[in-house]
C-alpha cells in the first residue's frame, strides 16, 4: 500500500500529561511524529493537537485506534482524506553583511515576504504557507545565508464539517 | 461535613462495594494506614507489593470486580509494575493506589519520589496524579469506572501525601463524572453480511478468547455453538469460556495448541473470532493462518480489530451484546445450517482427533505431569479454580486439564509473568473461601514470588500449590533442545531449596511425591487438608510439551516431539 503524509487532528481533554500519553502511545509503538502543534480550543479545557505521520493507510488507522483507546483523546480526524487547508509558519533571520545587502532587500520585495523585525544589521522574515510555499521560499532564502530559523508543525482545518 | 482525604479514600472504596486492599505500607501511606486501622477495612498484608498487584488481579479474574491494592511511594510502587503490565496485557480492571512523597516536593528527587505515572503510563489503561483533594472523590470513581468499562485493564493513582492529610466536604451523590463506557450500536447489516457468511459455509469454526470471559458471554457463545453444530477452539485466555468436556471443544489453538485445532484452523472456510486479538503465540505465521478462512472478528476494542489479521467483517461491541443480537437475528431469520456439509465437517475433525489426540505415556519409574494435572481434575471433578505460574506447566495444565466453566483457570496470558500464580491465588481464594484454589506451579516460577507462602499462612489463606518440579526452567530448556542442539545454559535449576521444608518454615505443609503411585494419595491429602500446602511432585526432567509449532512456522506445521517416552 502507498506511503504518504497524513494529518491527523486529535481533540483531547486538556490535562498535564496528556501530549505525553499520545507521544508515547505512537513512539511505544513505533510511529514517528513528523511535525507536531497543540493549542487549546475555544473551550479552555480541550485542546487540539494536530501532527503529521508518514505511512499507509492501514497504518494510520491502526494509530487512529491506538488514539482513541486513550481516556483524555475526544476525537480523532484524519484530514488527508478530505477536504481541508494547511498551513505552516517559518520565522527566518538574515544577516546584513555587505556583500548580501542588497540582494537581500530585492528578494523581500519581489517575494513580498513580511518584515517584523528591521534592525541595522539583520531582518526577520515571516512567512506562511502550506508545506510546498514553505519550502519553495526557502529554496529562494537559502542562497541569501539564513542566519537563523524555526518552523512550526502544520495546523490544518477541515473545509466541511 | 468536612473530611480528610484517608477518610474520603475509605469512603469512595465503600461506595465502589470494594470488600478487601491487598496492599503494603511505607512512609508516604501511612496515614491511609492509620485510617484502615480507624475503620478495620479488611487488608491483606503481603510480602512483596508484586504479589499485591497479582492478589488483586487474582480476585478480579476470579469475581469479575475490580481488584483494589495500595503501596507506598518509590520503590513501593515500581515493585508494582510488572503486576500492573500483567493485568494490562490480560485487560485485568484493577485499581492500584500508590503514595506519593507531598505535592511541594515533587520533581525533586525527595526520599522515596518517583514518577510512577511516567513509569506505568505505556502499562496502565489509564493513570492519575491527585494534584488536589477536590479532585480526590471523583478521580477515584472515575478510575473505578474506566477500570470496568470497554476493554477493561488497570488504572493507577498516586496520592501525595499532603492531599490526603488536606480536607474537604464529601457527599458522594454529588460526584459525577463522564461516561467512558461507549455505546453499543447494533449493526443490522453485520447481522446480515454474517448471515450469508454463515449460511455460505461448509466448514466453521469458532474461536474464543478472553474477551468472552471478560464480557460474560460463556451462555451466549455456548448456545450459538451448540445450536448451529459449529466446534469451538480457544486461546490460552479462553480457555473455560466453552465447556471443555463438550463434544464440539478443539482444546487449544497456536503454539502448544492441538494438532486438531490448528489442523481445523487451517482448513476453515469460516472463523468466528469472538474476543480474541490474535497474539502471535496463537497465529504462527500470519499469512498461512486461516488461510482459507473467511474471518469474522468480534471485540469491545476497536484497536484489536486488523491490527494482526486481515479481517473479512469486523464487530465492534460487548461480546454478549453482539452475541445476544446475533442469536436473535439468527433465529428471526431462520437460519439453519446444512446437515450433511456439517456432519462432514465434524466427521474430518473427528478423524484428526483420532489421528493425533493429545497424549503422554505414564509407563517408568517418573512422574509424567501430564499425569499429576489429569489426577488434579479426576480427584476434583474440574470443581476448582486453577491459577497457573509460567512455563511448561502452564500449557499442560491448558491441555491437559479440562476447563468447563470460565474464571475457572487464572493465568498470566499475554505478558507470561512467572510468579503470577501464588499470589494470584491467594487472590481468588480471598474471594471464594470455600472453592478450592490450585496453583498449579514450576520449581522456578514458585521462586519468584515464594514470600507470598506467609501471606497465605498469616491470613489462614488455604491455597494449594501443585509444584511440578523438573529442576529446569522446563520451557527454555524445551526451546535450547530443540532450537540450540541441548546447549542448557542457565537453565538447569538443580540447585534449589528443599520445597517441604521451605513450606515448612514458611508455616505451610509441604508434601512430597517422588514416585507414579504416590501422585494420587498426595494429592488427596494436600487437597484434604484445611490448611496450605505446597505438594512437591518430581517429575521427568526433559519432559517436552507437544504438539510444537515452532516460533515463525505456519500452525498447521507441528512437531509431535518423540511420541516414545523415555524415563
Ligand atoms: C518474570 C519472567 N522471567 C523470565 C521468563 C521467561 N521464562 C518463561 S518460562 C521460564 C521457565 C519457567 O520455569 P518453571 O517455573 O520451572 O516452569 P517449567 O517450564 O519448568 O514448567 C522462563 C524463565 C518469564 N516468563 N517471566
Ligand atoms: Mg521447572
Amino acid at each position: 500500500m502507498e506511503k504518504k503524509e497524513h494529518i491527523i487532528s486529535i481533540l483531547v481533554h486538556n490535562k498535564p500529561d496528556v501530549l505525553a500519553r499520545i507521544a508515547g502511545t505512537l513512539g511505544g509503538k513505533g510511529y514517528n511524529i513528523e511535525s507536531l502543534s497543540v493549542n487549546s480550543t475555544m473551550q479552555y479545557e480541550i485542546s487540539k493537537i494536530v501532527m503529521t505521520t508518514f505511512g499507509t493507510q492501514e497504518t494510520v488507522t491502526r494509530i487512529e485506534n491506538q488514539l482513541q483507546r486513550l481516556v483524555d483523546v475526544i476525537q480523532v480526524d484524519d484530514l488527508t482524506n478530505v477536504e481541508s487547508i494547511h498551513r505552516e509558519m517559518i520565522l527566518v533571520r538574515l544577516n546584513l553583511t555587505t556583500d548580501k545587502k542588497e540582494q537581500i532587500k530585492k528578494a523581500v520585495d519581489t517575494n513580498k515576504w513580511k518584515v517584523i523585525v528591521s534592525a541595522d544589521t539583520y531582518i526577520i522574515l515571516e512567512i506562511t504557507g502550506d508545506q510546498s510555499q514553505i519550502d519553495f521560499a526557502l529554496a529562494k532564502l537559502t542562497p541569501l545565508g539564513i542566519a537563523d530559523i524555526t518552523r512550526t508543525g502544520i495546523i490544518a482545518l477541515n473545509l466541511e464539517n | 461535613m468536612k473530611l480528610k482525604g484517608t477518610q474520603i479514600l475509605l469512603k469512595a472504596l465503600e461506595e465502589e462495594n470494594v470488600e478487601i486492599i491487598f496492599g503494603y505500607p511505607g512512609g508516604a501511606v501511612l496515614d491511609i494506614y492509620d485510617q484502615l486501622f480507624k475503620n478495620n477495612t479488611k487488608h491483606i498484608l503481603v510480602r512483596h507489593e508484586q504479589g499485591a498487584v497479582h492478589a488483586a488481579d487474582g480476585y478480579a479474574r476470579a469475581t469479575g470486580k475490580v481488584g483494589v491494592c495500595l503501596v507506598t511511594s518509590g520503590p513501593g510502587a515500581t515493585n508494582t509494575v510488572t503486576g500492573i503490565a500483567t493485568a494490562n496485557m490480560d485487560s485485568i480492571p484493577l485499581v492500584v493506589f500508590t503514595g506519593q512523597v507531598p505535592t511541594g516536593l515533587i520533581g525533586n528527587d525527595a526520599f522515596q519520589e518517583c514518577d510512577i505515572t511516567g513509569i506505568t503510563r505505556p502499562c496502565t489503561k489509564h493513570n492519575f496524579l491527585v494534584r488536589s483533594i477536590d479532585d480526590l472523590a471523583v478521580t477515584i470513581k472515575e478510575a473505578f469506572d474506566i477500570a470496568r468499562s470497554g476493554r477493561p485493564g488497570p488504572v493507577l493513582i498516586d496520592l501525595p501525601k499532603n492531599v490526603m492529610a488536606a480536607q474537604t466536604e464529601y457527599d458522594p451523590a454529588n460526584v459525577k463524572i463522564r461516561n467512558y463506557e461507549a455505546p453499543y450500536r447494533p449493526a443490522p447489516k453485520k447481522m446480515a453480511n454474517l448471515l450469508e457468511m454463515l449460511m455460505a459455509a461448509k466448514s466453521p469454526l469458532i474461536m474464543t478468547g478472553g474477551g468472552v470471559i471478560l464480557g460474560k458471554a460463556s451462555d451466549q457463545l455456548t448456545r450459538l455453538a451448540r445450536k448451529y453444530q459449529i466446534p469451538v477452539t480457544g486461546t490460552l485466555m479462553g480457555l473455560g469460556s466453552f465447556p471443555g468436556s463438550d463434544p464440539l471443544w478443539m482444546g487449544m489453538l497456536g503454539m502448544h495448541g492441538t494438532y486438531y485445532a490448528n489442523m481445523a484452523i487451517s482448513h476453515c472456510d469460516l472463523l468466528l473470532a469472538i474476543g480474541v486479538r490474535f497474539d502471535d503465540r496463537v497465529t504462527g505465521t500470519i499469512e498461512t493462518f486461516a488461510a482459507n478462512a473467511k474471518i469474522v472478528q468480534i471485540d469491545v476494542d476497536p484497536s484489536s480489530i486488523n491490527k494482526n489479521v486481515a479481517v473479512d467483517l469486523p464487530i465492534i461491541g460487548d461480546t454478549t451484546a453482539v452475541l445476544n443480537d446475533l442469536l436473535k437475528f439468527l433465529d428471526e431469520h431462520n437460519y439453519t445450517y446444512e446437515a450433511g456439509e456439517r456432519k462432514e465437517w465434524l466427521d474430518q475433525i473427528a478423524e484428526w482427533k483420532e489421528k493425533v489426540p493429545l497424549t503422554y505415556c505414564q509407563n517408568g519409574k517418573v512422574i509424567k505431569p501430564q499425569f499429576v494435572i489429569e489426577t488434579l481434575h479426576k480427584l476434583t471433578k474440574g470443581d476448582v479454580i486453577i491459577t497457573t505460574e509460567v512455563g511448561q506447566h502452564q500449557m499442560w495444565t491448558a491441555q491437559f486439564f479440562t476447563f468447563d466453566k470460565p474464571n475457572t483457570l487464572i493465568t498470566s496470558g499475554g505478558l507470561g509473568t512467572m510468579g503470577f500464580g501464588l499470589p494470584a491465588a491467594i487472590g481468588v481464594k480471598c474471594a471464594f473461601p470455600d472453592k478450592q484454589v490450585v496453583d498449579i506451579a514450576g520449581d522456578g516460577s514458585i521462586q519468584m514470588n515464594i514470600q507470598e507462602l506467609a501471606t497465605a499462612a498469616q491470613y489462614k489463606i488455604n491455597v494449594k500449590i501443585v509444584l511440578l518440579n523438573n529442576e529446569f526452567l522446563g520451557m527454555p530448556r524445551q526451546w535450547q533442545e530443540l532450537f540450540y542442539e541441548k546447549r542448557y545454559s542457565h537453565t538447569d535449576m538443580t540447585y534449589a531449596p528443599d520445597f517441604v521444608k521451605l513450606a515448612e518454615a514458611f508455616g505451610v505443609v509441604g508434601l512430597r511425591a517422588t514416585k507414579p503411585e504416590e501422585v494420587e494419595a498426595v494429592l488427596k491429602e494436600g487437597l484434604a487438608l484445611d490448611k496450605p500446602v505446597l505438594m512437591d511432585f518430581r517429575v521427568s526432567r526433559e519432559e517436552g510439551v507437544y504438539p510444537m509449532v515452532h516460533p515463525g512456522d505456519s500452525i498447521a506445521n507441528m512437531s509431535l516431539g518423540s511420541r516414545e517416552m523415555i524415563n
